[in-house]
């Protein structure tokens, strides 16, 4: 939401006169995809949060009853959508330090932009030897390991 | 200034009194950066030992669990990511509510039904970890 506040006035895109903004342009601007990005990830992690405690609440239940559930955790599919729970949790942390510098550190408006770049860097840094451990099991058996 | 000496308010008194009479906002935005601060130790940690360390998710059941819920530094960390988690996703999807919801009967059923999950996972996790028993099967 800061973000939105230091780049440009909301709600003055659509408007005749706008073009004399041009230069603090919001709409379509990284600053406005980053904001969309953490808004949408935030929004689903909530509901899969929904969703993990009530199947962790199963362990109140009985040990098969958790046990039969967490199995669907390890197949193929719902593996792949563990890395895009990942990548989406890491996204919303990285962008809200992103977030908090930009509004409590003196020069983080300065540089939201570089520190923009600077957490895709981090996120493929973390995500491509996440990903290669999180599968490699699911790979190895699914092409012809134990 | 005493109340008799001042019965009318200056003309384009820059006080503007109706914004004043809470500070919700303020500390539900101070909220969302104080718990994202604890969330990004608590929940990238989580994630870490569930997905990566170890045999990542392949080793997951009940007696894993069992066995980590036998500490209390686990259970407080649980429950700490439990609690943070969910008021801070919560206080979230309210802004995203707010945004988006153009009528006010949409917008109060919307978060009504928020606020009732919202109790009720806080209620259900709270719960679980301190219940938790290990020899549940018998
Ligand atoms: C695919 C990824 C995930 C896996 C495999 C996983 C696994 C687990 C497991 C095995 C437990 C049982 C308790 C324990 O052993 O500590 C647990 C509990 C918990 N997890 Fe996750 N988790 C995942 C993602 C997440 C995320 C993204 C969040 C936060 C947004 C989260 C929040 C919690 C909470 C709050 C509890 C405590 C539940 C309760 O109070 O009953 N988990 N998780
Ligand atoms: C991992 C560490 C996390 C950090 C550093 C973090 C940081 C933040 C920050 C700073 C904001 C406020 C953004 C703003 O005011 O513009 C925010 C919003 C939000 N967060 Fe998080 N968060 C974290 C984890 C989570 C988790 C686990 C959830 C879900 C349960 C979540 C859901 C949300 C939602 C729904 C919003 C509202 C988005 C919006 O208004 O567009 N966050 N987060």
């Amino acid at each position: 939401m800061s973000v939105t506040a230091s780049t440009a006035p909301a709600g003055t895109s659509d408007r005749a006169g706008a073009s004399r903004l041009s230069g603090t342009f919001y709409r379509g601007d990284p600053a406005m995809w980053s904001w969309v990005l953490h808004r949408i990830t935030g929004a689903l992690t909530f509901f899969f949060l929904f969703v993990h405690v009530l199947d962790t609440a199963l362990v109140r239940v009985s040990p098969s009853a958790y046990d039969a559930v967490i199995e669907t955790y390890k197949t193929p599919f719902v593996n792949l959508l563990e890395v895009g729970l990942v990548g989406a949790v890491l996204y919303h942390a990285l962008n809200g330090i992103r977030v908090m510098l930009v509004d409590f550190w003196s020069q983080g408006p300065r540089y939201q932009r570089p520190m923009l770049w600077g957490l895709i860097g981090v996120w493929a840094a973390v995500m491509i030897p996440g990903t290669y451990f999180m599968l490699e099991r699911t790979v190895s058996t699914m092409f012809g390991g134990h | 200034m005493s109340a008799e000496s001042l019965t009318l308010d200056k003309p384009r008194s820059p006080r503007r009194p109706a914004a004043r009479r809470n500070n919700f906002e303020l500390y539900s935005w101070l909220f969302m950066r104080l718990s994202g601060l604890a969330l990004v130790v608590l929940v990238l940690g989580h994630l870490f030992i569930m997905n990566i360390l170890d045999d990542g998710v392949h080793r997951i059941n009940f007696a894993f669990v069992a066995g980590r819920w036998a500490s209390p530094f686990w259970q407080f960390w649980d429950l700490a990511m439990l609690w943070l988690a969910q008021l801070h996703g919560g206080n979230g999807m309210r802004t995203i509510i707010e945004d988006y919801a153009r009528k006010d009967t949409t917008r109060f059923w919307l978060k009504m039904l928020l606020y009732a999950s919202i109790a009720l996972i806080l209620a259900v996790g709270t719960l679980v970890i301190f219940t938790f028993d290990p020899n549940i099967a018998g």
